[in-house]
């Protein structure tokens, strides 16, 4: 992510630079002479949103004064491969637009030189979820391509499949694919290997902050009474408002939405003052990054499977955190899986932030309180002003179908129960 | 010596419109009045002397029933504050046609408001007039309600008619069979989670004022009190204020117009022209047969809930079927009410649900994507229109006049945006529902083609160890005519806006 301070007085040009990249509110034309998102075959997701954060003011419920916070623009940019590399790519294809942008912000002039301007605003996420890692744009649209393909084969020939048994349809149209790939109507690369130098790294961290841990456990035992006394005090007398998301701010983000079968969640609060929600915070989001990279399985956040990619940032210093994702359905759906499905993984990031509803030992509560969360949530997003995703119509569950129909042709041959089971994907 | 909790009634019933406890079925004629308000002070007056029947159940019962709502522009015309009507729900107050709510819910092309016969942009009503008789005393009771103040009153009159099918939908389908039972003595302990799919639901969910599924109460507007609103009851959570929404409830209605002969002839073409075949289809598609006989077996063991009269009908749940090979995920009552619990697993012990929440579950391509039911149910309380066209006429004649049929679809619940809403737009509009693409509801469905996806008129019927069945290009068979969402008051609200100055 790029982090962006915007020159107040260019605001306006600002947005509607970001506007012109749009055919119409919430639909980004993907080949917008800005940055022409649909030339980068690694991208996922890309976004540009402006941080306009209209709670910024909350700090009055604890009767801190405001803080002025610069105004961000925030690139966000969901990719395969190396940053790097990426960012490289951006440059080199999108080096006016890009200025245009940029100019509207704080340091950069027109002799700045992108990439370290670029580099020198990257913010780094402090925790990340990828729904199945080492699927790139490639594969999903070779996927997607083979499920095209065996749909309008099946289409065209399904009286003959009619009383097949499972195998055999399965064999008949595994020639099938292999006779297209042959005849180069179908492409599908293997799995690529995960890059050595990751691995290493995956797995020093894997190991690395269990030994953290327990190296630093004598002193977190130590203070863990202390933590949770206070920590209860804090849930039991936080101000906990409730305030009603204004009309307009509620209708421009449902404008904006629901363009595609996946949307973008742009949203970010200040933090409860106090050391203890600070490093509350600190920790659950190292616990976040570490069941991300190591724990959780391909294609579920906990129960939920309809979210593409997520990530948690510290905006600008320790006092505000903003949380992005790309998800599937509309936002009352998503709404409804957070709180009956993923309450739980809400609650221990979202409860530190000011006027979340009240929880019990961070975990419990919270999202339960159905309409106090739901207008929480739709006051503390933000209008995502440009949205691209590089596959329109398929959600991550038809991700998932593809990538399980694909597996299944890998077999030479297949049991039967396996042979069923696949035979309903199609 | 009789147990004061048999006869302890939470709800004053005398304060409910009776449409949400009863369908009033025996009460065969029905007609729909929606009006505009013509002068502010007729119309108060006629609302003061309207005879608005409540829900005490009667013996006998009375045969005829009038009940009343509003839309927001009527709520204002009728002079009520902002203030007031800025408590009321979010899609309440906006409408049913803003763009993006016409997004959601599939009011696209021929759907669209612009083009509805009523509540298109700039039409909406501001009242819903409800007239419900045993037909030898219908006409004679509209009449005699509406008195000789009516037409002072109300302007801009559109009058739906109703039809009595004898229990069938226009497509031929029995319609009606199931309905959620209202939890009116808040009896049940609204669960942390509901381990079972259960026919009862909280009574909040239907009933502002009171606790919904998520032990909660649902906002409504509450009022300082003062001397125009002295009759309000308090609300239980602030009693020191006046709760408008209690006893009340949103009203959401819509015409839907079917094209039965475009339904019946695409069945029978897919049948190869064999009519028995043809009802099979159908069957698939609704998920029940034309008796309303549900695709997957009744089970033995009760459903709490299910009203006794039934039972042959409703006690199931899809636990048996879970890959969809007797009912189609896509069937459209398999979509508007999976029947399903808060988790994947019946009773699973601690562990195993820690397991599960942490989404070590089982992985099976079709586990666990479909929301739990219990937030979603609605209480269905519309009416068909139009003549009988019986599928045996429907493929055999040509259309030989323009006569019209379909449903005056309504339906209550206490949250439009979580329980309707969610509804029509996650689960009968969605293309992507519960693990299919390319397919929405096969009877209501716009089959319109989204970003990425031209194909949205498929219906696939799942194989048993044979290939699906895809049926493709079904044309779209239900046009929306027209909607609104509607407040139905309790009779203090009621005689509260026939005051509000």
């Amino acid at each position: 992510m790029i982090l962006a301070p915007v020159v107040p007085s260019r605001l306006a040009e600002l947005s509607s630079l970001l506007r012109s990249m749009n055919e119409a509110p919430g639909a980004v034309d993907p080949n917008n002479p800005l940055v022409p998102f649909a030339q980068f075959d690694t991208l996922h997701f890309a976004r540009f949103v402006i941080l306009d954060d209209q709670t910024v003011g909350d700090l009055r419920i604890y009767g801190f004064p405001v803080r002025h916070h610069p105004l961000y623009l925030a690139f966000l940019a969901d990719i395969d491969g190396e940053e790097e590399v990426f960012l490289n790519e951006l440059v080199r294809r999108a080096p006016d637009g890009l200025r245009a942008i940029f100019s509207c912000c704080h340091g950069f002039a027109s002799d700045t030189d992108l990439m370290s301007w670029i580099k020198l605003l990257r913010c780094p996420a402090s925790a990340a979820y990828v729904n199945t890692r080492g699927r790139t744009v490639r594969r999903i649209r070779e996927e997607a391509a083979l499920q095209d393909a065996i749909e309008s084969h099946l289409a065209s020939q399904a009286s003959s499949f009619e009383s097949l048994p499972p195998r055999k349809i399965h064999a008949l149209l595994k020639r099938f694919v292999e006779a297209e790939k042959s005849a180069g109507r179908l492409t599908l690369s293997g799995e690529e290997p995960t890059p050595v130098g990751w691995q290493i790294r995956k797995i020093l961290h894997l190991l690395g902050m269990p030994l953290l841990l327990l190296l630093i456990s004598p002193l977190l035992i130590l203070i863990a009474p202390f933590y949770l006394f206070q920590l209860r005090r804090l849930e039991k007398t936080d101000p906990e408002p409730y305030i009603v998301d204004a009309d307009d701010h509620f209708n421009a983000l449902a404008e904006s939405e629901d363009h595609d079968v996946t949307n973008p969640y742009s949203a970010l609060g200040t933090l409860k003052p106090g050391l203890l929600r600070l490093m509350t915070l600190r920790g659950v989001l190292l616990v976040i990054d570490y069941a991300t990279r190591h724990i959780i399985q391909a294609g579920r956040l906990g129960r939920v499977r309809t979210i593409h990619s997520a990530r948690w940032v510290l905006i600008g210093g320790t006092e505000r955190l903003g949380f992005f994702s790309n998800y599937d359905g509309g936002n009352e759906a998503y709404m409804d899986d957070f709180i009956n499905k993923l309450g739980f993984g809400l609650n221990i990031f979202t409860s530190n932030g000011i006027g979340y509803p009240r929880t019990d030992w961070l975990l419990l509560g919270g999202s339960a309180d159905e309409r106090r969360f739901k207008e929480f949530q739709r006051r503390h997003t933000v209008l995502t002003q440009v949205w691209y995703k590089a596959y329109p119509g398929l959600t991550a569950v038809d991700l998932e179908r593809n990538t399980r129909i694909r597996r299944g042709l890998e077999f030479s041959s297949i049991g039967e129960e396996e042979a069923r089971e696949w035979l309903t994907l199609l | 010596m009789a147990d004061p909790a048999m006869t302890y009634s939470l709800v004053d019933y005398a304060d409910v419109q009776g449409l949400v406890r009863f369908g009033y079925g025996r009460m065969t004629s029905a007609s729909y009045a929606l009006v505009c308000v013509k002068d502010v002070a007729a119309a108060k007056a006629w609302l003061q002397a309207a005879p608005v029947t409540n829900a005490v159940e009667k013996r006998p019962p009375p045969s005829t029933a009038l009940q009343i709502a509003f839309t927001a522009p009527g709520m204002k015309r009728l002079g009520l504050p902002p203030a007031v009507i800025d408590g009321f729900s979010r899609e309440f107050r906006k409408g049913m046609t803003t763009d993006y709510r016409s997004r959601l819910l599939g009011d696209v092309d021929y759907n669209a408001p612009e083009g509805w016969h009523w509540g298109g942009p700039g039409r909406e009503p501001h009242l819903l007039v409800m007239f419900f008789g045993e037909p030898e005393y219908f006409d004679s009771f509209v009449q005699s309600t509406k008195g000789n103040t009516w037409s002072d009153a109300f302007e801009h009159e559109v009058w739906l008619g109703t039809s009595n099918l004898d229990g069938d939908e226009p497509f031929g389908f029995a319609d009606g069979i199931s309905q959620p039972e209202i939890d009116w003595d808040e009896q049940r302990q609204t669960p942390c989670k509901q381990l079972d799919y259960t026919n009862i639901v909280a009574l909040g969910e239907f009933l502002l004022g009171y606790r919904n599924e998520y032990g909660k109460i649902t906002d409504r507007p509450l009022l300082d009190p003062d001397a125009t609103n002295a009759e309000l009851l308090p609300a239980v959570d602030t009693p020191e204020k006046k709760d408008l929404g209690r006893n009340g409830t949103y009203l959401v209605m819509r015409q839907l117009e079917q094209d039965v002969r475009r339904l019946w002839n695409f069945l029978y073409e897919q049948a190869d022209g064999n009519l028995a075949e043809a009802a099979q289809l159908g069957a698939k598609m609704v998920g029940r047969t034309r008796a309303g006989d549900p695709l997957v077996p009744i089970q033995t063991e009760p459903i709490t809930g299910t009203d006794p009269r039934t039972l042959k009908q409703n006690q199931f749940t899809y636990e048996a079927d879970p890959a969809g090979t007797r009912c189609p995920f896509g069937a459209h009552i398999r979509r508007t009410n999976p029947r399903n619990s808060d988790f994947p697993e019946r009773h699973p012990s601690a562990l195993r649900r820690l397991i599960i929440i942490l989404g070590f579950g089982r992985k099976g391509f079709y586990d666990d994507l479909t929301s739990s039911v219990r937030f979603h149910r609605i209480l269905r309380r519309g009416r068909e229109y139009g003549s009988e066209l019986l599928p045996e006429e429907a493929v055999q004649s040509a259309q030989s006049n323009k006569s019209t049929r379909g449903l005056h679809f309504i339906c209550l619940n206490a949250n439009i945006a979580r329980q309707f809403e969610f509804l029509q737009s996650a689960w009968i509009a969605n293309t992507k529902f519960s693990g299919t693409t390319g397919e929405s509801d096969p009877l209501l469905g716009n089959r319109k083609p989204i970003t990425g996806c031209p194909v949205t008129g498929n219906f696939t019927i799942p194989g048993d160890g044979t290939l699906r069945r895809r049926v493709s290009d079904l044309p779209q068979f239900v046009t929306v005519r027209g909607g609104a969402y509607f407040f139905l008051p309790s009779l203090r609200a009621l005689r509260y806006f026939a005051g509000a100055s």
